[in-house]
């Protein structure tokens, strides 16, 4: 049986995305600190579709435990999803550095850690896919969140040049970019219903681009059209905003 | 935020929790005055509304499953498409569907829904074995036909008002392909309809789709279909995989559609595609497009526009159906006001207290919300009353409290179960007070 390694498998779209890789035979890895809930999501899944699965607690600011968890893994992975992040608290983020540095490590340096692990592994086996969940919110930055925006900035080009890197060893890295989805992140916030998609939408995006070989995607589409409309207006008068 | 079941109407403001562990649930429930549980909100009308939902989608873990007896045990919040997704590549169908598999296991149970199967196989009820409910002060009771039997029946059909169903365990069938070996017969008006569905009780699956414009000798013309799940040897070297389907279609609606849009005249196209589509005869169909005929097209409910529409579900005892039905039908008819679905079904007997089906035929109607349907509906009221019948709670968003007691003759009990266990009186939802449930 082939594996998928899910990393920040607490998030809204783990769930969904394991169904739809279980579902056409995959084995299931769920790594995340929230370890009872990976049990139960990992016990559903195994009676679902009748697929080996297993939970692993994983941090991915702890990086020095990187590589031992990935050594630990009973098979290793065919394919790594990584969908950790946080959002964090922008003006405690202002105000002190140790909360900055919190959301730099959960978007960005402990993601660069545990997919170069990964990434050895499989350039040496000359196969495997790597996914990278990033953000629209990386491609500008906007006074209400731009520490996250700006790791994700750093993360979508690292997923890049990771790319670029493992082409020639047969390794397929797919950057995703979600606008607003329907989860626990953004829970109590408003955004606007008809472009917010929901976990189980951006799942079924990730799976078949996956499965189709894509390099990048956004989910739903049309964010590429919005997110180039954005991306015209100057900075001169972005700066002017008050952006959310 | 703003909230709405199916009907689209009534749009209300509301609290809604989404806990995700058991104890969240306990949270909610302790803390809240009054509140009612809600999950994927295929009601039609106002059971699950109320100031404060809880809502049981995060609750949504499937728990254990047993192969031997296909006894599935699961979280409230589960869906039926979910079930249905996982289990049918694996041979096992759920004992009893309604028309939509965007339904949840906590939701088919507080409505105790039936489906095209009733006449053979009950209610979903019939096939619960046991249920964890949590009551208003917090605590889990485990409940089933030996245990805490008197809160399991209040609470099979019992709309919510017992409490938080947390966990299901039940009984799925084995299925040896996901098609339907379908039959159609055309019944050229009510009396015919009848008498087909009485010649045909040996079928596991029976509902007829009724043209309610038709008048005179074809009043009640219908299509009857009937159904039984294909055995591998009927779909023999069709299919290479018979349990597996391709990805079925969705068709959205994506916005209201104007409220002229659904009037008599589209009304009876509609109504014409679909005896033209029904051709009498022999036929293999997907399990989907057998009993979720509008499932394909997502948020169907946009069609009748903001205003919103209302389902008018009835079920007459079989001594009064064939007179009942044609007075209802003749009421329809003369008013003009054309449903765009008219389903006619065959009901088998029935336990519990508040659940819906009794023996005899129950009619489903789906009327836009305008003054004139709601006085239509309260004359149909008048009609089903004097012939012994009741309305479908699941459906009801309009029902007065006399015409609620005159229908369910054992509410009375039901109440004193619920105060037994519902001491402070927690779990209530706008429809519980509008028909004296509280």
């Amino acid at each position: 049986m082939k594996y998928i390694l899910i990393i920040g498998a607490g998030s809204d779209i783990a769930r969904p995305l394991a169904f739809l890789y279980a579902k056409s035979g995959y084995g299931i890895y769920l790594a995340s600190r929230s370890y009872d809930q990976l049990v139960r999501d990992a016990n559903d899944i195994k009676i679902r579709y009748n697929v080996d699965t297993a939970a692993f607690t994983f941090d991915v600011t702890q990086t020095t435990t990187h590589q031992q968890f990935y050594d630990s893994l009973p098979v290793k992975p065919a394919g790594v999803i990584c969908l950790a992040g946080s959002l964090g608290d922008q003006q405690k983020s202002e105000q002190n550095f140790d909360e900055a540095q919190i959301v730099l490590d959960a978007n960005f340096t402990g993601l660069v850690s545990i997919l170069h692990i990964i990434a050895a592994d499989f350039e040496k086996r000359k196969e495997g896919f790597i996914v990278g969940v990033s953000s629209v919110a990386g491609e500008k930055g906007r006074k209400s969140n731009y520490v996250y925006a700006s790791a994700k900035a750093g993360f979508t080009t690292f997923l890049s040049g990771l790319r670029n890197r493992l082409y020639s060893a047969n390794v397929q890295v797919m950057t995703v970019h979600p606008g607003f989805i329907r989860t626990k992140m953004i829970e109590g916030r408003t955004t606007p219903g008809i472009i917010t998609a929901s976990p189980e939408e951006v799942a079924r995006d990730i799976f078949s681009a996956q499965q189709s070989g894509k390099d990048f995607i956004y989910s739903k589409w049309f964010w590429r059209f919005i997110m180039f409309g954005f991306k015209m207006i100057p900075e001169s008068i972005i700066k002017k905003l008050d952006l959310k | 935020m703003k909230v709405t079941n199916w009907g689209n109407y009534p749009v209300i403001e509301a609290t809604v929790h989404t806990p995700s562990t058991i104890n969240d649930v306990r949270t909610v429930v302790t803390s809240s005055p009054e509140l009612i549980a809600r999950g994927l909100g295929r009601c039609y009308g106002d059971s699950s509304l109320n100031t404060a939902i809880v809502s049981t989608l995060r609750l949504n873990h499937i728990l254990a499953f047993d192969e031997q007896s296909g006894n599935i045990t699961c979280e409230s919040g589960v869906s039926f498409a979910e079930i249905l997704d996982a289990f049918v590549p694996r041979g096992w169908f759920v004992p009893v569907t309604p028309g939509t598999k965007f339904i949840t296991v906590g939701g088919a149970i507080a409505s105790d829904v039936h489906g095209k199967n009733h006449h053979i196989a009950g209610s979903f009820s019939a096939h619960l074995q046991s249920m964890k409910v949590m009551l208003h002060d917090g605590s889990v009771v485990l409940c089933s036909r030996d245990t805490h039997p008197d809160l399991f029946w209040a609470t099979c059909g019992g709309m919510g008002l017992t409490g938080i169903i947390l966990e299901a365990t039940f009984r799925m069938v084995r299925i040896e392909t996901a098609y339907i070996r379908q039959r159609i017969v055309k019944a050229k008006n009510i009396d015919a309809a009848i008498d087909a569905f009485e010649a045909n009780k040996h079928w596991t699956y029976s509902v007829a789709w009724i043209d309610c414009l038709s008048k005179g000798d074809s009043l009640g013309r219908s299509a009857l279909i009937l159904g039984e799940h294909a055995t591998k040897q009927e779909v023999g070297y069709r299919y290479r995989d018979p349990l597996k389907i391709d990805k079925g279609i969705s068709i959205p609606v994506p916005l209201f559609l104007p409220d002229f849009v659904l009037n008599t005249y589209t009304v009876k196209i509609f109504n014409g595609l679909v005896n033209a589509k029904y051709i009498q005869g022999d036929s293999f169909v997907e399990y989907g497009p057998f009993f979720y005929p509008l499932d394909v097209f997502s948020d169907w409910n946009r069609i009748y526009g903001k205003r919103g529409f209302t389902q008018y579900q009835f079920v007459l005892p079989k001594e009064t159906s064939r007179v009942g039905l044609r007075k209802v039908l003749e009421r329809i008819s003369l008013s003009g006001e054309g449903s765009f679905l008219a389903v006619l079904k065959l009901f088998g007997k029935q336990e519990g207290l508040l659940s819906f089906p009794q023996e005899g035929f129950t009619l489903a109607l789906d009327f836009a919300i305008s003054p004139t349907t709601l006085a239509l509906l309260g004359e149909l009221d008048e009609l089903v009353c004097e012939h012994g019948g009741r309305l479908y709670l699941t459906k009801d968003v309009r029902m007065t409290k006399d015409v609620f007691e005159k229908g369910y003759s054992q509410a009375a009990k039901f109440l004193t179960t619920k105060n037994k266990f519902d001491t402070q009186k927690k779990f209530q939802s706008l429809q519980s007070k509008r028909i004296g449930l509280s």
